[in-house]
């Protein structure tokens, strides 16, 4: 994880958002993420984001809860510790269905939920900087990473001429942390005041 | 862009529609001349000779039963979608809409077998309660007799497929009359959610409980579960959506249905994957209490389907293909996103599970009857001859859908949700 800088552009409204999405990456700008108060429909597909790799996860959780319920079972009843019930085979298969499947849906469940927390890098204590308070209003909000070859007057000016309603620099933490916002907020030495 | 609204059939179309019709017919008077329908009966000799009539009603009341609430379902879908406010069907709705008008047809068709097996047909072999000198000797039917009877069985019907004509023809008479009138009038928009509301109240208490009851479980008149509705609704349902997917993407590689993208294609993909899924468990649920009870009166069902464990019955093939068809194929072939907008694999799926269904169908209707034939039955030929019945019921399909499809626009433009429709994507 590391701090870097950041050129910030605010915009206040989706039709102001899109267009400018669309035309930073035709500049080659990098844009870091966008915050946005709310889920923006297509935004994924603007910003050029690959399809998520979640199911494919979910998929193999799901199979080894599958293998799992069935392979337990099946060695419990067989080999392990062979039980006459009603007169049923050994290894009644309509009878551990219900079993396999509720296995499969937990795996499926509880990997899929973890996952997901790891991949957006959510679980409680984490911090992550958000840019500016306003993105979970009213404000959306998109970083554009400084390299060296950035141009920051150029950056500024363009996210201004894109209609961005507030426009700054900031170094950020690109990565999570334990910890607090406020006492964080002590590492930076360039800290811009959030004016709302 | 100007839209191509008025469908035009094909030449193809026709051809097929008429070849498929002509196979049913020509069934259906080999049928008439060579099973007896009209004989048969009490004092006669038992034996294979004596099924005759009873294979030739069997196959109707399986293909009319069947196709009857296939397109039925895709008239359920619309009332479904409509009470949620759903507004992506709008694109393709009148295919769903025109797939329903088949209910004009099939509904007294459907009528006419059942009714004319209850009432002139002197063969009792399907439905045992029929014979009233049998049941006063059964201890069983007797108990049931108020709900299985001739009389009964015929009021319900016809009250049930009267209901469901007129609640349909009302909706579409609705949704044409709202073509005509102006933009922005929602009183049309109002109307349909009343009807696809009344029409619902009415499909759950036939389709979802009594009907399937009378028309396919009272075959095997002895057994019960109360799962059995559900699970041929589930059945008709899911081959009901398919069948509109087929329609759907026929239209759009002719090159109407401008407004339907792979979204939509998608949606309906997902519905075909979700409501197999459905079914297998409806399927499951009701297997598995039976195996697991183990209760000799009601595992008689499945043993006249499968066999027990030494001796397999004659319909075990059929059974296995029924969940192979059902169950694994659409879960491991339509489970992946790409598979759901490939329009080669999801009409191969909507193929495969339109026949699947109506194999189950098959296996739910024939083996209570064909049971007491034993050895020497030609399930084989029987088999093939429900097979030339149905190719007429699809062939009435074919040509009635596509005689409703010219009857209207394709895309009902005044509907108030179709821009949702047509901006939709998952």
């Amino acid at each position: 994880m590391s701090v870097k800088k950041f050129v910030v552009g605010c915009f206040d409204d989706e039709k102001t958002l899109f267009p400018a999405v669309k035309s930073s990456r035709k500049e080659g700008y990098k844009i870091h993420d966008v915050y946005t108060p709310f889920p923006v429909h297509g935004l994924d597909h603007a910003m050029g984001l690959r399809e998520t790799s979640l199911h494919t996860a979910g998929f193999i959780y799901a199979i080894t809860g599958t293998t799992t319920a069935l392979s337990f079972m099946s060695w419990v009843f067989t080999k392990d510790w062979p039980m006459n019930i009603g007169g049923k085979p050994h290894l009644p298969l309509p009878a551990f269905i219900p079993i396999i499947f509720e296995l499969t849906v937990l795996c499926a469940a509880v990997g899929m939920v973890l996952t997901f927390c790891y991949l957006s890098q959510l679980a409680p204590f984490v911090k992550k900087d958000h840019f500016h308070l306003r993105a979970t209003d009213d404000l959306f909000v998109m970083p554009i990473e400084v390299t060296e070859k950035t141009n920051l007057e150029e950056v500024k000016a363009f996210l201004q001429n894109a209609g961005a309603v507030e426009v700054f620099e900031k170094e950020a933490e690109t990565g999570w942390w334990v910890g607090r916002y406020d006492s964080d907020k002590k590492m930076f030495e360039k800290e811009e005041i959030v004016t709302a | 862009m100007a839209l191509k609204e008025q469908f035009e059939i094909p030449g193809g179309l026709k051809k097929w529609s008429y070849a498929l019709m002509g196979i049913g017919v020509v069934t259906l008077l080999l049928g008439i001349v060579f099973l007896h329908p009209f004989s048969g009966g009490h004092g006669e000799a038992h034996g294979a000779e004596a099924y005759g009539a009873t294979k030739f009603w069997m196959a109707l009341m399986h293909n009319s039963i069947f196709w009857l609430l296939v397109v039925t379902s895709s008239f359920f879908f619309i009332a479904a979608t409509t009470l949620a406010q759903g507004g992506w069907p709008l694109a393709f709705r009148r295919v769903p809409e025109a797939i329903s008008g088949n209910m004009n047809i099939l509904g007294p068709v459907a009528l006419v077998i059942l009714l004319a097996y209850v009432w002139i047909s002197k063969d009792h072999h399907i439905y045992h309660w029929k014979d009233v000198e049998h049941v006063q000797e059964d201890h069983i039917l007797k108990h049931k007799s108020g709900f299985l009877n001739p009389v009964f069985f015929t009021v319900l019907s016809l009250a049930a497929v009267g209901l469901w004509l007129w609640f349909r023809n009302w909706f579409r008479k609705n949704s044409l009359a709202e073509d005509i009138a102006g933009r922005g009038d929602h009183s049309f928009y109002w109307k349909s959610l009343a009807i696809a509301a009344a029409f619902l109240v009415t499909y759950g208490l036939t389709v979802l409980s009594t009907l399937p009851w009378m028309w396919l479980m009272s075959i095997d008149a002895h057994w019960y579960s109360t799962m059995y509705s559900w699970y041929t609704f589930a059945s008709s349902w899911v081959a009901g959506i398919s069948l509109m997917m087929l329609f759907v993407i026929y239209l759009k590689r002719l090159g109407y249905l401008e407004f339907v993208t792979e979204e939509h294609i998608h949606d309906i993909g997902k519905f075909m994957f979700a409501f197999s899924i459905f079914w297998t468990y409806l399927w499951f649920s009701q297997f598995m209490l039976i195996w697991y009870s183990n209760q000799p009166e009601e595992t008689k069902y499945f043993v006249d389907r499968v066999g027990v464990a030494w001796e397999g019955g004659p319909f075990k093939m059929i059974f296995f293909l029924n969940l192979i068809i059902n169950f694994l194929a659409p879960l491991l072939i339509l489970m992946r996103r790409g598979s759901k907008r490939n329009y080669g694999v999801v009409i191969f799926m909507a193929v495969l599970i339109i026949f699947g269904h109506w194999l189950d169908f098959y296996q739910m209707v024939t083996p209570g009857p064909l049971k007491e034939l034993g050895e020497g039955s030609n399930t084989f030929a029987h088999f093939a001859y429900s097979l030339g019945i149905g190719a007429g019921f699809v062939g009435l399909i074919l040509f009635f859908t596509a005689k409703y499809l010219t009857k209207a626009s394709l895309l009902a433009k005044n509907h108030p949700l179709v821009k949702e429709s047509v901006i939709h994507h998952t």
